[in-house]
């Protein structure tokens, strides 16, 4: 196991004391864990990215408080991100959890540190379990809940007239949700439903047996490395030619695009954030991201940008004085900072109210990359907030 | 329709073997002659993958890629040779997969660091990609059936090369009688190095054909290499025929079931379950396969040439 800790905040803070009154305060301690090694490690990049940018960009000092984060790898594996997040409670004695990708990992630690009495915010899984009955006063979503995305693209697919969807997904929970959640908003029949196994390479046999169904479009939701086997082999197989592919943003984000290329263009895809949102918040987040990585920020960027500037926005409000729970709760719910995917509020679960857009993949001076074509949703919340008693 | 469509999963199921054959005639090579059992097999296939991107990029031209695709792999796999499955050579198997498991970890390591974690862009040459109407009304990737055509190619090649030549032979004598080998004045420890380094130029021709295919990352070998262990253990351990057959027959068995059993559970099941069983039963479709061969022919369905 890899520890890879990153005290930002100290040496930024050192050279820059700027609140006097704050030089004496506890600093705040933020513990981050997330997939920076293995399969997957390009979404945990991002986060810790978007995250550690919004940290820089503040001097260090989150809502005017010297602030220190732990970053540390999970490498996609529950053992570790369990112990990890012990050691953070138990030894660091930190006061803000967030940075976990997969929802597996999510629903291992997230009832611990909560229990704990820490503040977890989460700046990629959003399961239902943690959005419904399982759901905490101390859990906040700054993301989405899992069946947004294919929510929307379910009602897109029937916006634009979809009759016969094919789709499929991993054999996982998660998988099993998505499908679940396209089909939540689609009105049209479903005449082929494939569940494939997780991390699966070749998908010849599904392709054949979804060309001889004839759909009028393809739903698929294949995150990293599946999506970009799929993308190619449905593009080399000569179907998006002639059956449009539909999929949330987890299968076309910009890592993707980048080693699938031009097999994706004319794709929709689904999302909360696209870097090329008009206003004033994402276009000093674009241009501070590309600036400092030299790349366009995924929506995992903005995630964790956003996971960063909430919790600025919460500690400013009660004035760096964590020691007031219910206080510091209230001033993150009330979520008083300017998203960079714009409207942005808490449902009563703690879990965002948000737009969701659609998104076309295409060909630009940067290379292949989405761009905002329209809006699905307003103030789209989640199916599972009536079940959250809290 | 229906037998269309049952013509082009066949197709699927070759395409899918002969790839697997790539990767199972350099393990079985190794395994059946040296003994030695290698885990890292699958970073070859990495390393191929990535210098075919690479040089492809670089150069404009997939061949020239591909070509320095097959000199890279096969100079990796004779430096890890000598620097390190040499000292194995005489060790327990056990010693043997957790060294080469180190050496898997060793090169995720150094591909992210050389290349970053983001996916390389590899996409088929010009020529190849698209589609030819192979049969009535449905259209195949043409890169896929060059990859059938290669696959074959290659293993002609080595057939060849096995019964018809002078270093074939001595790989033949080196594995049953490897003392005898040395008394006659052949360096052994060379023959060995070239029997790795050929292997491991299989398995890297295997990942820069897969390239273009598939996501180019960290990591992607080892999906690969337990499959390709099935295949060994079906075939046989050390008969490049078995690794053919047997690579065909499990790319086959595995297309089958995954495209047919869920539709077939369709008509007797409701979809609902039918969809979830499914799915369940044909990721252990080729598992089934092994299982029932290894019933039968407990040595795997051809015998190396050392036991015959």
């Amino acid at each position: 196991m890899k520890f890879i800790p990153s005290v930002l905040g100290i040496c930024a803070a050192a050279g820059l004391s700027l609140g006097v009154a704050n030089a004496a305060q506890e600093p705040v301690k933020i513990g981050m864990i997330t997939t920076l090694s293995g399969g997957g490690a390009s979404l945990g990049i991002d986060i810790r990215d978007g995250f550690d940018l919004a940290v820089k960009m503040k001097n260090g000092m989150l809502g005017g408080v010297k602030t220190e984060v732990i970053t540390i790898d999970d490498a996609r594996k529950v053992g570790n991100a369990k112990q990890i997040a012990t050691r953070m409670i138990k030894q660091d004695n930190v006061d803000i959890v967030t940075g976990i990708v997969w929802s597996n990992l999510a629903m291992a630690v997230v009832p611990s540190v909560t229990k704990a009495g820490k503040i977890y915010i989460s700046t990629n899984a959003g399961p239902s379990a943690l959005a419904g009955k399982a759901c905490s006063p101390n859990y906040f979503n700054v993301a989405w809940q899992n069946d947004n995305l294919h929510e929307a693209m379910g009602k897109y697919a029937t916006d634009k007239g979809v009759k016969k969807a094919y789709i499929l997904a991993p054999n996982y929970p998660a998988g099993k949700d998505a499908l679940v959640g396209f089909k939540r908003f689609f009105k049209g029949e479903v005449i082929g439903e494939v569940y494939t196994k997780l991390g699966q390479v070749d998908y010849a046999a599904e392709i054949a047996n979804l060309r001889a169904a004839k759909p009028d479009a393809v739903y698929f939701f294949l995150p990293g490395g599946m999506g970009i086997n799929f993308v190619k082999q449905y593009n080399q197989a000569g179907l998006s030619k002639t059956t449009p592919l539909y999929g949330p943003a987890f299968s076309f984000d910009e890592g993707i695009l980048k080693a699938v290329g031009e097999a994706a263009l004319g794709v929709y895809n689904s999302s909360q954030y696209s870097w090329d949102l008009d206003n004033a918040a994402n276009k000093a987040f674009v241009e501070a991201f590309r600036a400092e990585y030299k790349r366009n920020p995924s929506l995992y960027a903005s995630q964790g940008y956003d996971a960063a500037m909430l919790i600025d926005s919460a500690i400013a409000e009660v004035k760096g004085d964590l020691s007031n729970q219910d206080a510091f709760r209230a001033a993150i719910k009330a979520a008083k900072f300017d998203s960079v995917r714009g409207a942005f509020k808490f449902g009563s679960n703690n879990h965002p109210i948000q737009d969701i857009y659609v998104r076309e993949v295409v060909k630009s001076d940067t290379g292949v990359t989405n761009k905002t074509i329209g809006k699905v949703f307003t103030d789209h919340a989640d199916a599972f907030a009536s079940q959250c008693k809290m | 329709m229906t037998t269309l469509l049952f013509l082009e999963q066949t197709l699927n199921g070759l395409q899918q073997g002969v790839m697997l054959f790539l990767m199972a005639a350099g393990l079985t090579l190794v395994f059946g002659i040296m003994h030695l059992l290698n885990l890292a097999h699958g970073s070859l296939y990495m390393v191929g993958a990535y210098v075919c991107a690479t040089v492809t990029q670089a150069s404009g031209s997939f061949l020239i890629g591909l070509a320095c695709a097959l000199g890279a792999s096969a100079a990796t796999g004779m430096v890890i040779e000598v620097l390190a499955m040499r000292r194995l050579y005489n060790r327990e198997h056990l010693d043997q997969v957790l060294a080469t498991f180190g050496i898997i970890l060793f090169f995720n390591e150094l591909v992210k660091i050389l290349w970053g974690p983001q996916a390389l862009f590899l996409n088929p040459p010009d020529f190849l990609n698209g589609t030819i109407e192979v049969l009535p009304d449905t259209p195949y990737p043409t890169y896929r059936l060059f990859i059938i055509a290669t696959g074959l190619v290659v293993a002609l090649g080595l057939r060849h090369l096995i019964l018809n030549t002078r270093v074939g032979m001595l790989i033949r004598a080196g594995a049953t009688h490897r003392e005898m080998v040395g008394a006659l004045g052949v360096n052994i420890d060379w023959l060995y190095t070239i029997v790795f380094g050929l292997g491991a130029m299989l398995a890297g021709l295997a990942g820069a054909l897969a390239g273009p295919m598939l996501a180019i990352q960290v990591g992607m070998g080892e999906n690969i290499l337990i499959l390709t262990f099935v295949v060994i253990i079906v075939g046989g351990v050390g008969s490049i025929r078995g690794a053919l057959v047997g690579a065909l027959l499990v790319g086959l068995v595995d297309t089958y079931v995954r495209a047919f059993l869920p539709m077939g559970l369709r008509e007797v099941l409701e979809p609902a379950s039918a969809d979830s069983i499914g799915a369940a039963i044909s990721g252990m479709g080729i598992y089934i396969l092994m299982a029932v061969v290894l019933l039968f022919k407990p040595n795997g369905l051809f015998q190396a040439y050392g036991d015959n």
